[in-house]
């Protein structure tokens, strides 16, 4: 740890005096309601606030700073403009109950994002409520579950999901009351139909998926798929985290799904923030247009309005205190709108050709693929397996040592289907050069790994801190500083 | 073509490094019937001095006015260091920490959040966010029904004073996972939750008991009678709590004789912008004993090799990540920016400014209400002590007070009157310490023409 905590720094009776309004006023609460010691915060002048959160921030891998080829979570560069145009002070100081006349502006930007989001994914209606992918996924199987209702098909309980699938799958289908039925996939990376054929029937409200999936590859067989499903009375449901990959070169509705979620912090480039906020928008195919979560936003000629509960009565209601994280929508409009029809395009063409190129210099440096025989999409895998069975150096040991060629590392353990792996995903904003640079980056490691396989054991050695015991963090549980 | 930094020669080489022809046979995988031809329903690009110009336009439509609503998220000034250091790419551009070696700025501050926010609450566990408060409040209740482990009814005590929006939220949220609500009704001339309703629930089985404080209303609640009646019947306390709030009013975790167990809210009020609504963050603390119940990421110090400090993710055995169907939530992306600007926000503030801050607007608030309440066809709804808002009843319907309001330069209140029908004409009211007294005074001059010049329903 190269800096203090901030309560290390803290003096009694110190302030930032400038930041709040001076009359002193006499506590208006009720004696028995008042607090009475004053809570833990720092006090400390402007100027140590300041010095001590830009010096925590440059200790922070970031897009800005590294390469970052987190494989699933799309690290494309975060354009400024989004970031200068949504924070424009009207659309920044305005409360989300201010009545809509005097948020018109505001409206036709969400509104003519929800066009552009129908277009770009093929679907017939989008709600920018969730505010996160996982709540987009809730909101998807919410929408299942409603659908089901809604006909009386009351025994439909089960979502079907690849094990392949991102954790917030199975989690989502729990947290909507539903089981979860697990199938396998292939050894080339597709769904196995026959697991998938056994499993459907009247119990099945629908499955989730992803395509390209969390393998990196292509789900060819999704008409077959669609077909077993739809066939058995059930849903299709698209995790759009991957939808980098196929950006104005396929569509999911045009794939059969019948809800989608789009994760706007990873395709349409707002920022990660160090953990969010996010975004997850939802489609829906006309089948599920009565349970969309509301607000919507719709027009009316040349005005606009927030469609709520009366609109759709059918809904599944609202997910958030507002109307969802607006902030995020702007930056995702603003970068749609710089990127127009041809630019969508581009994205799915290049994040592509970068993986796929990535993937080919990878191979011919002698790693491993998990799936040698497939095209990437916008990510493929590499297993380590290899390279720990031979110099006992697995993922994780790579990854952090990848930290001191100053690459953030991709994924590492993820899909769990593939042993000692690494998620790669370049992005289409990465340069040649630098992914050239990241090959000669892992050709070096490997030759520590064979001749001094300490180096990767012991990585990182230049960052803030060496590795740290994850072990002893979960077993002595240290969550908050306390004064001494 | 925007951001993509590929030259011609850049994409030949790369062709013939794969032994592809063009980019086009990079999809071949992709069966040709789903093959878009072409996305005609999005416009074409614009260049960033284009954007500008349309953003500034659209912008300017929405005039800037004076705000004087509340309704759960709170106009307060924000220092300008605090977007200044959170805009810094090293923060914006960064991912969750999962590398966490490489991320020791987000988790130290993460950790400083965790235990300013401990403290706030008067708790003794922070998580590092949720999405907002409404969504919080539904992991609150789900989270109470793991951790009591006594109760088997998943019924919810909700007082009727609690924001609607995040009660249908709770519905929307928690109702898939068949918990119940039931409501408690409040005092028609206090503004609070009456605590003698609580004794029809005696010895029944209730998970958990909700209390918001402030509630909706703005009214200040007897929090030590609920969270003591809720332990005597067996059920867990929830506190929804206004951070700013907390400055000033008893923590949920001193409540009653055992302090509440599970505090939450939205922390919008804490350096984070209106924005039209978000991204805000919800914060959830809890006590130790729940901590394993918990969702939402939780940051730990921890030792590295050499046995120096550093911080990591911890307990993410929990999490969806690990435990996939068993998580305690599905949550994985949260709101780390907005907590990055809150703690700037806090460690600014400090203790004093907030409960200056804090003092200031239940100050402010006041002196609204005495202004507005002097105009003819207004009076205030409930007589008991408040934090920032309050309900005034207007003669007449609110909306079209509130639209000539509008033309006027004021955002007056939010009309709450479809939501509490039986008030009558309900307008909920809130000025923080950014409204001056001058604003006030224009509030109430505007007000008055507006009552004049149209005659009472």
């Amino acid at each position: 740890m190269l800096e203090k905590l901030i309560f290390e720094h803290s003096a009694p009776g110190r302030s930032a005096d400038a930041q709040f309004p001076q009359a002193p006023v006499e506590s208006p609460v009720p004696t028995e309601l008042r607090r009475a010691a004053p809570p833990l915060l720092p006090e400390v002048s402007e100027l140590q606030a300041v010095r001590h959160f830009t010096r925590l921030s440059q200790l922070n891998f970031s897009i800005d700073t590294h390469f970052y080829p987190l494989g699933s979570c799309t690290m494309k560069y975060n354009p400024k403009a989004c970031n200068q145009y949504a924070m424009l002070p009207e659309l920044l100081g305005r409360h989300p109950l201010a009545p809509e006349s005097t948020g018109q502006g505001l409206l036709q930007c969400m509104y003519e994002l929800q066009e552009m989001l129908m277009e770009v994914t093929g679907m017939r209606g989008v709600s920018l409520t969730p505010m996160a992918g996982a709540q987009g996924e809730f909101a998807g199987v919410a929408m299942i579950r409603a659908y089901h209702k809604s006909r009386n098909d009351l025994a439909r309980n089960e979502i079907i999901v690849p094990d392949a699938a991102h954790g917030t799958n199975p989690a989502t289908a729990t947290m909507c009351g539903c089981t979860v039925r697990e199938i396998p996939s292939l050894p080339n990376g597709d769904i196995d139909l026959g697991a998938l054929q056994s499993v459907v029937g009247p119990q099945t409200a629908g499955i989730m998926l992803t395509n390209p999936s969390t393998l990196g590859v292509f789900e060819r067989r999704i008409r077959e798929v669609a077909q077993i499903v739809h066939g058995a009375g059930g849903l299709l449901y698209y995790d759009g985290a991957n939808l980098n990959a196929i950006l104005g070169k396929v569509r999911p509705g045009d794939m059969s799904f019948d809800v989608i979620h789009m994760n706007l912090h990873k395709t349409f480039s707002t920022p990660h923030g160090g953990g969010g906020p996010g975004s997850g928008a939802v489609g829906v195919s006309e089948t599920l247009l009565p349970f969309m979560p509301v607000p919507l936003v719709g027009r009316q000629g040349n005005t606009y309005r927030w469609l709520d509960e009366k609109d759709l009565p059918l809904t599944i209601g609202r997910l958030s205190s507002f109307m969802g994280n607006i902030g995020v929508l702007l930056r995702a409009y603003v970068y749609m709108r710089m990127l127009g029809r041809a630019g969508m395009q581009r994205v799915s063409e290049f994040a592509t050709l970068n993986a796929n190129y990535l993937m080919i210099k990878l191979r011919e440096a002698g790693f491993e693929l998990a799936y040698p025989e497939r095209r990437a999409g916008h990510e493929f895998i590499v297993t380590l397996r290899h390279e720990a069975r031979e110099y006992g150096t697995n993922a994780m040991d790579f990854a952090k040592r990848l930290l001191d060629y100053g690459f953030h590392a991709p994924t590492t353990y993820f899909p769990l289907l593939v042993p000692e792996c690494l998620l790669i995903e370049p992005t289409e904003t990465e340069a040649k050069e630098d992914l050239d640079a990241f090959v000669a980056a892992m050709i070096a490691i490997r030759q520590e790994a064979q001749s001094e396989p300490e180096k990767l054991k012991g990585a990182p050695w230049t960052l803030p801190v060496r590795r740290l015991d994850d072990v002893r963090a979960a077993k002595h549980l240290d969550l908050k500083w306390k004064a001494a | 073509m925007p951001f993509i930094p590929h030259t011609e020669t850049d994409i030949r080489a790369m062709l013939a490094a794969i032994g592809a022809s063009d980019t086009e046979a990079l999809f071949d995988e992709i069966p040709a019937e789903f093959r878009t031809r072409g996305l005609d329903g999005v416009p074409a690009a614009l260049s960033e001095m284009e954007v500008g110009r349309l953003m500034s336009d659209l912008a300017a439509r929405d005039t800037r006015r004076l705000n004087f609503i509340g309704a759960g998220a709170y106009e307060h000034h924000i220092p300008s260091a605090v977007w200044a250091i959170v805009s810094r790419g090293e923060f914006y551009s960064a991912y969750t920490p999962y590398q966490a070696e490489a991320s020791q700025g987000t988790l130290q501050l993460l950790y400083e959040y965790q235990t300013m926010m401990a403290s706030l609450t008067g708790m003794d566990i922070s998580n590092a966010s949720l999405y907002d408060g409404a969504s919080g409040l539904a992991e609150a209740c789900l989270m109470a029904v793991r951790a009591n482990r006594k109760s088997k009814s998943q019924r919810i005590l909700l007082p009727v004073a609690l924001n609607p929006t995040y009660r249908s939220v709770l519905q929307a949220i928690a109702g898939n996972q068949r918990l119940a609500f039931d409501l408690v009704p409040y005092d028609p001339q206090g503004g609070q939750t009456v605590v003698a309703a609580l004794e029809k629930y005696n010895g029944q089985d209730i998970t958990a008991v909700v209390i918001q404080q402030p509630n909706f209303f703005g009214t200040l609640e007897d929090v030590d009678a609920v969270t003591d009646w809720a332990h005597a019947n067996g059920a867990l306390a929830i506190g929804a709590v206004n951070p700013t709030s907390l400055a000033v009013l008893k923590p949920p975790g001193q409540w009653g004789v055992r302090g509440a167990d599970i505090a939450c809210g939205d922390g919008q009020p804490l350096g984070v912008p209106l924005s039209s609504g978000g991204p805000y963050f919800g914060f959830m603390a809890t006590k130790s004993e729940h901590v394993r119940q918990m969702p939402g990421r939780i940051i730990g110090r921890t030792l590295d090799l050499d046995g120096k400090p550093g911080f990591t993710l911890t307990l993410q055995a929990r999490e969806q990540h690990i435990r996939r169907s068993k998580a305690t939530s599905n949550i994985c992306t949260n709101q780390g920016l907005l907590v990055t600007a809150a703690t700037i926000y806090m460690s600014i503030v400090g203790p004093k400014g907030l409960a200056q801050v804090a003092a200031t607007s239940m100050q402010r608030t006041q002196q609204l209400v005495d202004a507005l309440a002097r105009v003819p066809g207004v009076r205030l709804a409930f007589d008991r002590p408040r934090f920032h808002e309050a309900v005034l009843l207007l003669d007449r319907p609110v909306g079209p007070v509130l639209e000539a309001l509008a033309s006027r330069g004021i955002v007056g209140g939010y009309d709450i009157s479809a939501h509490y029908p039986s008030l009558g004409h309900g307008l909920l009211v809130c000025a923080t310490e950014t409204r001056t007294r001058a604003d006030i005074e224009t509030y109430a001059c505007a007000l008055g023409d507006v009552m004049k010049s149209a005659a009472a329903a």
